[in-house]
This record gives C-alpha cells, sequence and structure tokens, in this order.
C-alpha cells in the first residue's frame, strides 16, 4: 500500500513540475504586469479546481499507461518485431498508431478547439452535432495518418531506405500541398502535426522501432525509433491538408 | 453530470487502443496476457485520469490561455491611442514577452529534454554541451512562440513562415553532422507536452479573437506548430556552430 501511495506520489510531483513554470509565469504576469481583476465569466475557485483535475488527472493517466497499457503493447511490439509475417506486422504497425493517437489528450483538446472555430468561421454548420462530427473526423484523420506513418517507418527499417530523403520528401509534399490547400485549414493541419507525438503514441511507437531495429542485423535502434516519430509527425500534416482540399 | 457526460466519451477514445491491444494479444499472437489484474487497474486508471484532465482542460487551461490574451490586448492595458492612429505592432510587447516566457520556461525544465541532451552529450563525445542544448531547445521553442504571436498581430499568413522554416530545416538538415539530425527532429517534439499545447492553444486563439480585424479561423493557428519547428533549427543551428569552432581550434592548434 506504502509503495503504491510513494509511486504516484512521484508520478504527481513529474506532473507538477511540468505545471508549475506555467503558474509561476502566469502569477507574475497577474501581479506585477497586469493588476487588473480577472475578466468575466472567469472564477479563482474555477481555476483551482481545473487545475487540480489537470494535476490529478494526468498523474492518474500516465501511471495507468505505465501499469498497463505500455508493457502490455511493448511486449506485443517485440512479439511481433520478431517472429511474423510481415503482412501481420504491418496491420499491427498501422493499429497501434491510428490506436494511440484516438486517445491522445491534446488531440482531443486541440481538435474540439478547431471545430468550434470552423464552425463560428461558417465552414460548417453552427451546431453541437456539426462540431462533434468535424472534431470526430478530424481525430479520425490524423489516427489515420499517425498509422499510415508507422506503416511506412516500419517498412521504411525492414527495407533500409533512407531516413532523411523520407523526411525531406514528405517536407517537399507539404509545401506542395500548403500551395493548393484552403488557407482556413493551414493552420490546423499544421498544429496537428505537433499534437500527435506526446503521451501515449511516442513510448508505444519507439517501442515498436526499437524493438524491430534491435532484431534485424545492421539497423540502429537509437536512430530507427526516433524515424518513426518524425515521420508521425509530418504525416498528419499530408492528411489534413488533402482533408481540407476534398471537404471544400 | 458533467463529469459523467465526460467519462462515457472518453471511454470512446480509449475503446479502439482497448480493443487493438487485446485483439492482437487473443487473436494473432494467443499468448495469456501477463499481470491481467494490473493491467485492468492501468486501463481504468487511464480512464479516470483521461476524464479528469479534460474537465480540468475546460475550467482551468483553456480558460488561463484566453484570459492571458484577453487581458494583454485589453485596451484599458495598452498604452493609450491617439484619435484616428492604427496601433503599431510594437504596442504589443508585453504579448511577446509573455509568449517568450511561458515558451522558455515550460521547457527548460523538461524532465525528458534533460535526459536526452545528457545522453546527446555522451554520445558526441563532448563537442556538444548538454546544458547549451537545452538553452537552444528552449531558445528555439521561445522563439517559435513569440513569432506566432507577433504574427497573429500583424495578420501575416501562417504559410509563409511555416514554407521558411522548412527550407531552412531542409538545408540544415543536408548540411548539419548525421548524428545530431535524430536528436534536432526529437526536441521538436520533447518541447510541447500536454500541459503547454491547450494553453498556447486558447492563448493564439485568444489574441485571434481580441485584437481587431484579425479572425480565429484564419490567425489563431499555427502556434504550436511554429513551436515544434524552431527548436528543429536551433539545436542543428547550435550543432553546426558547434562542429564549426571545433574545426577552427583544430586547425588554430595544428598550425602553432
Amino acid at each position: 500500500m506504502k509503495e503504491i501511495f510513494l509511486a504516484f506520489t512521484k508520478q504527481a510531483r513529474d506532473s507538477l513540475r511540468d505545471l508549475i513554470p506555467v503558474l509561476l509565469v502566469m502569477a507574475f504576469f497577474q501581479l506585477i504586469v497586469i493588476r487588473q481583476p480577472l475578466p468575466d465569466g472567469i472564477s479563482f475557485s474555477d481555476l483551482w479546481i481545473g487545475l487540480f483535475s489537470v494535476l490529478i488527472g494526468l498523474t492518474l493517466f500516465i501511471k495507468g499507461l505505465q501499469i498497463g497499457l505500455f508493457p502490455m503493447g511493448e511486449s506485443l511490439a517485440h512479439a511481433f518485431a520478431k517472429k511474423s509475417s510481415v503482412i501481420s506486422l504491418l496491420v499491427f504497425a498501422f493499429a497501434l498508431g491510428f490506436g494511440t493517437t484516438i486517445a491522445e489528450p491534446a488531440l482531443i483538446a486541440v481538435a474540439g478547439k478547431a471545430s468550434e472555430v470552423v464552425s463560428g468561421g461558417g465552414m460548417i454548420e453552427a451546431t453541437s452535432t456539426a462540431q462533434q462530427r468535424f472534431a470526430l473526423e478530424l481525430r479520425l484523420v490524423v489516427a489515420m495518418s499517425v498509422g499510415s506513418a508507422v506503416l511506412i517507418g516500419v517498412l521504411r527499417i525492414l527495407k533500409g531506405w533512407p531516413l532523411h530523403y523520407m523526411i525531406i520528401g514528405g517536407y517537399v509534399i507539404v509545401m506542395v500541398l500548403t500551395l493548393f490547400a484552403p488557407s482556413e485549414i493551414v493552420g490546423i493541419a499544421y498544429d496537428s502535426g505537433g499534437v500527435t507525438t506526446s503521451t501515449i503514441t511516442v513510448p508505444l511507437v519507439t517501442a515498436l522501432g526499437v524493438g524491430l531495429a534491435s532484431s534485424i542485423k545492421g539497423r540502429s535502434p537509437m536512430l530507427d525509433g526516433f524515424g518513426l516519430i518524425a515521420l508521425a509527425s509530418v504525416m498528419p500534416i499530408i492528411f489534413v491538408l488533402s482533408y481540407g482540399l476534398i471537404l471544400l | 453530470m458533467d463529469f459523467f457526460n465526460i467519462l462515457l466519451s472518453t471511454s470512446f477514445d480509449i475503446a479502439p487502443i482497448i480493443a487493438i491491444i487485446f485483439g492482437f494479444q487473443y487473436l494473432v499472437i494467443r499468448k495469456k496476457v501477463h499481470r491481467l489484474p494490473q493491467v485492468i487497474v492501468g486501463f481504468v486508471l487511464v480512464l479516470l485520469g483521461l476524464s479528469l484532465f479534460l474537465l480540468g482542460l475546460e475550467k482551468a487551461l483553456f480558460p488561463m490561455g484566453s484570459m492571458m490574451a484577453e487581458q494583454l490586448t485589453s485596451p484599458s492595458f495598452l498604452p493609450t491611442l491617439a484619435e484616428d492612429v492604427q496601433r503599431h505592432w510594437s504596442d504589443y510587447y508585453w504579448v511577446y514577452i509573455f509568449a517568450f516566457t511561458i515558451g522558455a520556461s515550460t521547457t527548460i525544465a523538461e524532465p525528458s529534454l534533460i535526459a536526452v541532451s545528457i545522453k546527446a552529450g555522451e554520445i558526441s563525445g563532448g563537442t556538444i554541451n548538454p546544458f547549451i542544448l537545452r538553452i537552444a531547445v528552449a531558445l528555439g521553442m521561445a522563439i517559435g512562440i513569440t513569432l506566432g504571436t507577433w504574427r497573429i498581430v500583424m495578420g501575416l499568413p501562417l504559410q509563409g513562415f511555416i514554407l521558411g522554416a522548412y527550407l531552412l530545416v531542409i538545408i540544415q538538415t543536408l548540411r548539419s553532422p548525421k548524428s545530431i539530425i535524430p536528436l534536432a527532429f526529437d526536441s521538436g517534439g520533447v518541447t510541447t507536452s500536454t500541459i503547454t499545447v491547450p494553453i498556447i492553444a486558447a492563448l493564439g486563439l485568444g489574441l485571434a479573437t481580441s485584437i481587431p480585424g484579425r479572425d480565429p479561423l484564419m490567425d489563431g493557428f499555427g502556434m504550436i506548430a511554429l513551436a515544434c519547428l524552431f527548436p528543429i533549427i536551433t539545436v542543428m543551428g547550435y550543432a553546426q556552430i558547434a562542429e564549426w569552432l571545433e574545426k577552427r581550434n583544430r586547425l588554430r592548434n595544428e598550425s602553432s
């Protein structure tokens, strides 16, 4: 019992370390620079309750990942990397990228905001059903893009394709698509590239890359584990830009 | 009541990954799960934790970002303006200072960055100083966010900034020492934690809402993208400078 409690306090301390710089900067600006009462609709007690639930929530979330999803995901990734057909490995790679991205907290946050803004701008209907549909579609598109990125990344490790050229190629595709995509979607597309690679996706996808690289001769675990993540942050931009081209 | 709605929608969010993991485990690998009760407890914690986080997101993180944007751009806070004069972008200097401090402070103390930079120092065999590397990443993040706020104030199109940054990254990738490239690209992802992303997103949208003439849809996004791109540039830049300095020192030693 005591061990469990200790493990949680340690995790809570890590989450707190993420939060404290933000709080200090905010406090400095509120007390020294702005010196005004909080705007209407924002109450001090709500902020504290919210921050407290962020802290507790993130602690439980990460601890839960560490004892449940990560060990299982890692052992699966190793099992697939060692012995199985290429087809089932690729299916697993896609599914892993897709499933982890759908549950990514930062993506849920940004997709929700994006749907509000998009409906405010008149691109979709201003109803909450239309907003929810857009947010879900956006997350599905991003999840499929990360799935494909992991799939391509795994293929790359198997075949030994050079990484630099693939990333630069991805960047060039992004640049070309940017010129044609409707400008309303561009900001959302670029931001979705940055939010996919945080809490859940990185550890599991890296585990797959490292497991695969260490079971194939002549592959470097450090370089190849990283390559998956780099691809996983370029591909969402390509997919969301294309989604914008089709939608609008 | 609110929390139960969130709990319900969160169950749908994590259902796919549960189905995938257990599906592959039982149908393809066909092995028993190691320590099943612990794994189930883990998934319950993930569900509760994610729901609490999303609740706090609505109650605290989003309001904090938009509140700062609103307060720092309100007419009573900005310098007074003569009649019929367009506001100059430099009037918003507190916005840039806030963006820079938030970017730098959240990055410099990031635990995963500290671990990565120590490792990078070891791999490079002394060419790369872990502490300067951390400063390079934090500086990149801060510059990215500050540039993002400046772009929103000016109402310039995001495309130009991104294309320019991409071009720079491509050129640097071709010219940097090979060993630093994975690290440089990784540092872009390290900087954006689950706590900072919502605050930055809300800050950008808040600025685009409260600055006259800006539209949240066209101008509000892009801060996260710039925050991810600029650390790549500064880290590769640092590696290039470090390599150049070392080469110069070696040449000087040889000639003397």
